[in-house]
């Protein structure tokens, strides 16, 4: 059981009830306070570190080869719950040699930052890992429809991330070596 | 008739009028300035460093540097108040809500025509005070007129005809009368000290006084509890913090300039300052050697232009630190309770006001009789 301890009040002595010892050490500490590191960034040049995991705005990323990923496949279109995400599918075009393993790319992609609600499900979604959340948080336009990203945007805002499967690559080299699962 | 010679120093007066009153101004606009910033460094911010005017940004560190400490920041506060739109509420009285600002304002400007700043020294050796009028009853004259200021206050309470303001206004009368007693009684005593024979000056005027501590010891060393109540009072009297009770922001939302918005709002606003600037540069003449140099030391520059120059600008320091010591005590101590603002300068201020003042009645004569007997 916890135990009632009784604080004995002590009296205040003289020096105390005049304030003036107190006031003298409050005036040392906010002095000493004046050179201390200053605790605040200069906002638009510094920027705060953004920690791992942050969901941002949702962008378009590239693969190391500098490959578009997005296979168009709309899922995420589908799962996204305030319906930010408009996806116009489009075929790759014949002789594309560098992205002949798909058959399908976006011909438009656009996601409406009005709408978005950064819930990261795009990017859960996403087979080919194509949509990330990244730690860029503030966007702003002067109207409506400058506050909806378009493709090209997008893939500016995502640029390259490191790949951690080569999904295509593998499945292509299995290939060549003759072993198609 | 008005003679050539007279019209001559009526406009050199007017002149020099115009002259105290921009720097007295430009000080309280930096005032402010300062306050932004001392707060901000208190609290380990920055704050204001990006107002800069158009080209003066381009130029090497001497740009980025005035932009840092946020000289030009004075500047937009002030085209800010001029731009506002301007909000009258339909509740108020009318003549005497524009007329409190003015009320406020005026008696903070008026105190400064008896306000030495420093000395001129002429061919023969002689010195003038510079100061616009030298009354010989300086110290009574700023007492009554910056006393005037709390009409303003009261005036806005009331006209602004809103429960908050006029708690404001109510607060600001009662602190103002129970801190004008104790302030009054503790200049006694510095004037008994002053005026004893054997010292040949008998006078109120600040002139005097500030010279009286020339190459000898500041009142404030001679007199500490007098500076302290007159210290104390003066905070009360410029009601900056812990006696901001006519403002009181956190329990009256902004006291009794609640209702007061744009220019009007500015006008209060430099009002306050030009009091703490005023305040503050009484304190040094009286307390703190005016444009004298340290105790007992002899002022070391010569007795010429350049003299009066470094003991304008020796002045000027002491009354710029005094300002710092006003925004440092704000940004350390809370507010009084208004309770225990009355309590203070009732129960503790006066009596020991009193009793500071019959302690030197006692002293000076019993210095003045053993003078008088060899």
């Amino acid at each position: 059981m916890a135990k009632t301890r009784v604080l004995k009040r002590i009296p205040l002595s003289l020096s105390e009830r005049t304030y003036l010892p107190q006031i003298v050490t409050g005036l040392k500490t906010t002095f000493s306070n004046m050179f201390k590191e200053k605790v605040t960034l200069q906002y638009p040049e510094e920027k705060p570190s953004i920690p791992q995991n942050y969901r941002g705005i949702p962008t378009l990323v590239k693969d190391p080869n500098g490959r578009e990923k997005c296979v168009s496949c709309q899922l995420c279109e589908f799962v996204c719950p305030p319906k930010a995400i408009r996806i116009t599918p489009g075929e790759v075009p014949d002789g594309d040699v560098s992205r002949e393993h798909v058959e399908k790319a976006p011909e438009e992609f656009e996601i409406n930052m009005l709408r978005c609600i950064y819930c990261g499900f795009c990017q859960e979604v996403c087979p080919e890992e194509a949509i990330y959340l990244q730690d860029e948080y503030s966007s702003s336009g002067y109207t409506r429809e400058e506050m909806i990203n378009k493709k090209d945007k997008l893939y500016e805002l995502g640029g390259t991330l490191p790949d951690e499967h080569y999904k295509w690559d593998n499945k292509k080299k299995a290939e060549l070596e003759g072993n198609p699962h | 008739m008005l003679n050539l010679e007279l019209l001559q120093v009526l406009g050199l007066k007017i002149f020099f009028a115009f002259l105290m009153v921009s720097v007295v101004m430009t000080f309280a606009g930096y005032s402010v300035l300062a306050e932004r910033k001392v707060s901000a460094w208190m609290q380990g911010r920055v704050g204001p460093n990006r107002t800069v005017l158009p080209f003066v940004g381009h130029i090497p560190f001497v740009g980025s540097f005035l932009k840092g400490i946020g000289i030009f920041q004075p500047l937009a506060d002030g085209l800010k108040f001029l731009f506002k739109e301007e909000i009258v509420p339909g509740h108020v009285n009318k003549v005497y809500y524009y007329m409190a600002p003015l009320v406020a304002l005026v008696p903070a400007l008026t105190t400064m025509t008896v306000l030495p700043f420093g000395e001129f020294f002429h061919h023969s050796g002689k010195s003038t005070p510079l100061i616009l009028a030298d009354l010989e009853i300086g110290i009574l004259f700023i007492l009554a007129i910056s006393s005037l200021g709390v009409y303003g206050i009261v005036l806005a309470g009331w006209s602004s005809n809103s429960k908050y303001p006029f708690l404001g206004g109510i607060r600001s009368s009662a602190q103002m009368i129970s801190y004008e007693l104790a302030m009054g009684l503790s200049l006694l005593p510095i004037f008994l000290w002053v005026s004893q024979p054997g010292s040949s000056i008998a006078s109120l005027s600040l002139v005097e006084i500030a010279n009286s501590q020339n190459a000898s010891a500041w009142l404030a060393l001679v007199q500490p509890l007098s500076a302290l109540i007159f210290l104390v009072a003066l905070f009360a009297e410029t009601n900056r913090l812990p006696f901001d009770m006519p403002e009181s922001e956190t329990d009256l939302v902004g006291g009794f300039h609640t209702e007061y918005g744009s220019f009007k709002f500015g006008i209060f606003f430099v009002a306050e300052y030009a009091h703490i600037v005023i305040g503050s540069a009484i304190f040094t003449l009286i307390f703190l050697g005016g444009w004298h140099f340290l105790p007992w030391i002899n002022d070391p520059w010569p007795s010429n232009w350049v003299g009066t120059l470094l003991g304008t600008g020796w002045f000027l320091i002491k009354t710029i630190s005094l300002i710092f010591f006003f925004i440092w005590i704000r940004w350390t101590l809370p507010r009084f309770r208004y309770d225990q603002v009355m309590n203070l300068g009732w129960t503790k201020l006066l009596p020991l006001s009193l009793a500071n003042l019959i302690f030197y009645v006692i002293l000076v004569t019993w210095l003045d009789l053993s003078a008088a007997t060899p």
